[in-house]
């Protein structure tokens, strides 16, 4: 076997013959939703949580005698503008990153299958590294170690905290995406390599025209989970003092310094992270279900 | 060293491969010359495929020589593509690109590896794949198709490369008994137009019927070699006609 054509891994080599296993397997009855499955879905769940928030708002109230003040959904009403503001910067520092994090990460994950020993050694500790890094201590390192402004022939780039959140975020990104890519190659049979081999293919040429399109399919389900954690994971930038939905949300309270305030304001803006991220989930969902019946 | 026609296309001597500790093929040597048919047949494990696979550099070997064209095909400074040119392979299991139709199943090697003009790449295609009886297939991609189906398409996609000797290992085996027919009819025509082949099967009839010379290998080693008709019907060698006695 040439023995450089062929992808390279820590595990055992894909066995002679053997299917592809790509996606548990499951039954074709859990595609028909059970009675219990259509009534708590992530909708009937969100609406629970609202009607629960209701009540304990409604206590509060109760307790601090405060109907004559302006009612909550008026003052949610008023800050939803600058809230939403902030949203939609959690959802640009989470395009970015899985941008940033998906290049980089299908790199490294085509580097971990390398023919060349070093190569593949080095993607998989990089791999490794960022993928067992808590996010939180990522984003501060990123936050400290990245000067706010670097000279590139004598061109001044600046790199404001946002931006060095994103490079922040795009690792741990950029690790888990290494993985899957590596799984995908791996998963298909090792007839593609020695059929593409035998046309004449070069390794780089099979990767490209044979390989990759392949592994987009299989990588598709867990890419958008990917997305959906990562978008969920963006109010620690907050912490790392960029002014996302979460610290527009503490100035609001801190303006409006009411008690009553903190459980409906969170639940509003928590609400709008599972509007955004539930429907990628039932997608994700949907799809691994479609390929794991057509593959 | 030029080559002649008049010399063998495919010379093995005395080759041997091992995986590891266990050895394959134990020294063997046969050479085809240009039109020939030759099948390959032995029980299983018996290294029939290593041997096929050594042909076209997809297996490297231990010792001996394999020469296609009067090229030594386990040189290290060989030409790959050039080994690829010549000699195509398909496999028992299609390995076709599920991604791609079968038309640009046939069209990819000629476009990205030779860089041929796209127009006359598709034309040839097109032809092709009327030669092995597909026309009105051309837009359906591989899941749509059956085995025997697919397993023309993976012909007509080596046959793309324009080559001098095709390699069969057992392409028929995966196919239910009513394609193996349709497969056997594409390789036939093949051999008729005077293309070298040489084939791993257990399709005795086929065998028997078409080609040239016929090898018996068993674990490792050829066992007996002839023309088809004394080989069926004259088999000196217990281990071959122990074998015959199963599969015929
Ligand atoms: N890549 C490999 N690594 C290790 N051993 C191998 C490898 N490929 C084949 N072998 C071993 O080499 C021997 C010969 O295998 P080969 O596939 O050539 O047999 P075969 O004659 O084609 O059999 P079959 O009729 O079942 O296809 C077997 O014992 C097999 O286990
Ligand atoms: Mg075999």
């Amino acid at each position: 076997m040439r023995a450089s054509f062929y992808p390279k891994t820590r595990s055992t080599p894909p066995v002679k013959g053997a299917l592809p296993v790509l996606l548990p397997y499951r039954s074709p009855q859990a595609t028909q939703l059970s009675l219990h499955e259509k009534l708590f879905n992530g909708w009937t769940v969100l609406a629970l949580m609202l009607g629960f928030a209701w009540i304990m708002v409604q206590q509060v109230w109760a307790q601090s005698g405060a109907a004559q003040q302006a009612s909550v959904p008026d003052i949610l009403l008023k800050w939803t503008p600058v809230l939403l503001k902030g949203f939609g910067f959690n959802v640009l520092i989470s395009i970015l990153s899985m941008a940033i994090g998906t290049v980089l990460g299908v790199g490294l994950g085509i580097l971990q299958v390398s023919p060349v020993t070093a190569t593949r050694r080095t993607a998989w500790l990089i791999t490794q590294f960022f993928r067992n890094s808590p996010w939180l201590v990522l984003l501060f390192y990123c936050i400290l170690l990245i000067p706010f402004e670097i000279s590139v022939f004598g061109l001044d780039i600046p790199f404001p905290g946002w931006v060095k959140a994103v490079i922040g975020l795009s690792l741990p990104v950029m690790a888990y995406m290494s993985e899957y890519m590596r799984g995908a190659i791996l998963s298909i049979p090792s007839g593609q390599w020695e059929s593409a081999d035998s046309l004449g293919f070069t390794r780089g040429q099979t990767m490209r025209e044979v390989i990759l399109p392949q592994t987009v399919k299989r990588l598709a389900p867990s890419w958008m989970n990917l997305y959906a954690v990562l978008t969920m994971a963006t109010p620690l930038v907050s912490i790392v003092g960029v002014s996302d939905v979460m610290t527009l949300t503490r100035s609001a309270l801190a303006a409006e310094s009411r008690v009553d305030l903190l459980i409906p304001m969170y639940l509003y803006i928590l609400s709008w992270f599972f509007i955004y991220c539930y429907p990628i989930s039932r997608l994700t969902v949907r799809l691994e279900r479609k390929f794991a019946v057509k593959l | 060293m030029t080559w002649t026609p008049d010399q063998p296309i495919v010379s093995i001597h005395n080759v041997q491969k091992s995986f590891g500790a266990l050895e394959v093929l134990k020294g063997i040597s046969m050479d085809i010359m240009k039109g020939e048919v030759i099948c390959i047949i032995g029980p299983s494990g018996s290294g029939k495929s290593t041997l096929i696979r050594c042909i076209n550099a997809l297996n490297d070997i231990q010792g001996g020589s394999i020469t296609v064209e009067g090229q030594e095909v386990h040189d290290d400074n060989l030409d790959q593509l050039e080994l690829r040119k010549k000699v195509g392979m398909v496999f028992q299991q299609y390995n076709l690109f599920p991604h791609k139709t079968a038309l640009q199943n046939v069209m990819m090697a000629p476009l990205k590896v030779l860089k041929q003009n796209r127009a006359d790449v598709e034309q040839r295609a097109r032809a092709l794949l009327k030669k092995v009886r597909l026309e009105g297939k051309e837009n359906n991609y591989p899941g749509e198709l059956s085995g025997g189906q697919q397993q023309r398409v993976a012909i007509a996609r080596s046959l793309a490369m324009n080559p001098d000797v095709m390699l069969f290992d057992e392409v028929t085996a995966a196919l239910d008994p009513e394609t193996v027919k349709e497969v056997l009819v594409t390789i036939k025509d093949l051999a008729a137009e005077g293309m070298t082949c040489i084939l791993v099967t257990h399709e005795m009839g086929f065998a028997r019927e078409l080609a040239d010379h016929i090898y018996f290998t068993d674990k490792g080693v050829i066992v007996e070699h002839g023309p088809p008709a004394t080989f069926f019907d004259n088999a000196q060698d217990p281990r071959t006609r122990e074998f015959l006695s199963q599969v015929l």
